[in-house]
């Protein structure tokens, strides 16, 4: 018998396949056997940003919540508030801990004033569905974790609606956004078609059933329609460049069971007048201790070097004062950019730091987030 | 992608050609491609020491930085400034997208670098095709 513990297999989602015929590079993200790239990185990025790009997003998980306390449950355990919600209609939330700090961010989806969807980051998938279950146990409602049963593809970019809409009866300029629609995608019937994204850009995110023979003749054919955009499948290479350059918050980067709602500068997400949810209190003292004392600040290298995740950022005087969460080159703005953390006293806009590059402190300065907002639809 | 049989490699992925006593060095296509767009290249300057099998700089892909390892000692006589304004002509040529050149200080070191087969070999086993 062998001692040796048994190294868990990779999750795939049901386009694994699909993917590896495609020839992407795939990674281990999360657990899950993802494709990173497939033409190229930047190449797929700026599909998103100038045309339209695909995404297999199947490996996020789906937790429905339903009963006659629904709504209290969803309201205990997540920051947003979700009474404002009508049906049809999504907002960003997040999960949190008794300290305020996260669990997981999420997006509600309210289907009925019953029944609620939360959908959640891959990797804290199992932690988010035993979390949810232990804190609304007093609430009369169930809690399902479905994520096997839906496959989640996002269609992102400017073209996004023109290519979706050769493939939907549903009339997809009505959506608005972050408001979703149920119908035809494909000849399948009662998909969830959702005017989100992870991207910055213009777009949709569909939940289909996901199996294998389903998933990859759907995927198919959004690149086949999508052929007359120059559409391009895109990996989590280009999704994690693209969520950057919009300054959107990545679990286990920038928002963590570290790091509380006031730090990640995401209180406008976080109702604290409404009803008892979880991390309030906690947050209320963060608030009445003179808020929180350090910020994440937008970073733009202004030297020759790329800031990267985990790399101290320091005062011109080489004092080290925080970390970057996330770094990369941006390839649509052409900069090398950053999110860190630094003491609230040194993230005015424009201050001048350094970040810390191989035992090189390279100067960057605080700029406005996001760094790219996509340009508002001509009328 | 065929590896130049006149040029040696390092198993972390540099190639050089060597004419005499001057080595030029650059980075394989193996390399290039498991990088992915490649966006900077950090070169030591001219009249630099390098010394084979230690990190001499580093060339950054959007999503990764990895280091270069020297093939060979010596002194830097030539980095490839063009690189600087465009680094992705690793991505299109790798082997002809020399980063330094060499004075070689220890002609034998190169004896010990594998060749343009046992390389490939190499490569073909790393990644189990």
């Amino acid at each position: 018998m062998s001692t040796t513990p048994a190294i868990p297999a990779l999750s795939k989602t049901s386009l694994n396949a699909t993917h590896r015929q495609l020839g992407a590079k795939m990674v281990d993200f999360g657990g899950w056997d993802m494709p990173v790239e497939y033409s190229g990185l930047i190449a797929e990025h700026m599909a998103v940003r100038t045309r339209v790009g695909l995404f297999d997003v199947s490996h996020m998980g789906e937790i429905q919540l339903r009963g006659p306390e629904a709504l209290d449950a969803v309201q205990f355990v997540s920051m947003n508030d979700a009474s404002k919600l009508s049906e049809g209609q999504a907002h960003y939330s997040a999960l949190l801990t008794e300290q305020g700090t996260f669990v997981d961010d999420i997006l509600v989806h309210k289907f009925s004033p019953n029944d609620y969807l939360l959908v959640v980051n891959a990797g804290t998938r199992p932690k988010d569905y035993a979390w949810i279950r232990q804190h609304a146990q007093r609430f009369h409602c169930h809690v399902s974790d479905y994520s096997a049963h839906y496959s989640q593809l996002a269609i992102q970019g400017p073209q996004a609606l023109a290519l979706l809409e050769k493939l939907t009866s549903v009339d997809l300029e009505k959506i608005k956004n972050y408001w979703f629609v149920w119908g035809i995608v494909c000849g399948l019937h009662n998909v969830l078609i959702s005017r989100t994204g992870y991207t910055g850009e213009d777009g949709f995110e569909i939940y289909i059933p996901s199996d294998e023979a389903t998933t990859a003749r759907v995927w198919n054919e959004i690149l086949e329609a999508g052929r007359e955009f120059d559409i391009l499948p895109c990996g989590l290479g280009a999704r994690n460049t693209l969520r950057l350059e919009a300054s959107m918050a990545l679990y286990g980067h920038e928002i963590t069971e570290e790091t509380n709602v006031f730090e990640a500068g995401l209180e406008r997400f976080c109702k604290l007048d409404k009803p008892e949810f979880l991390g309030q209190a906690a947050l209320r003292n963060v608030l009445q201790d003179g808020g929180p004392r350090r910020k994440l600040i937008g970073l733009e290298m202004i030297e020759r070097g790329i800031g990267r995740d985990g790399y101290p950022v320091c005062t011109l005087d080489g004092e080290e004062i925080g970390v970057v969460t996330s770094g990369s080159p941006a390839p649509f703005l052409k900069k090398n950019i950053a999110l860190a953390y630094v003491p609230v006293v040194h993230s005015a806009l424009d201050t001048e730091l350094a970040v810390k590059i191989r035992g090189q402190n390279v100067r960057a300065r605080v700029v406005p987030q996001p760094f790219y907002r996509r340009p508002k639809k001509q009328a | 992608m065929a590896y130049p049989a006149s040029y040696r490699y390092t198993r972390e992925h540099e190639w050089i050609k060597v004419e005499g006593d001057q080595g030029t060095v650059g980075i394989t296509d193996y390399a290039q491609n498991s990088l992915g767009d490649i966006v900077f290249v950090d070169a030591p300057k001219v009249g630099a020491t390098v010394e084979a099998g230690k990190v001499f700089g580093s060339v950054e892909s959007v999503k990764a930085v990895s280091d270069l390892y020297s093939p060979v000692s010596g002194t830097v006589t030539a980095v490839n400034e063009e690189l600087n304004a465009a680094p992705e002509k690793i991505n299109s040529a790798a082997h002809d997208s020399w980063i330094i050149k060499v004075k070689l200080s220890k002609p034998a070191e190169v004896d010990a670098l594998l060749n343009a087969a046992d390389y490939e070999k190499f490569t073909s086993e790393e990644t189990g095709h």
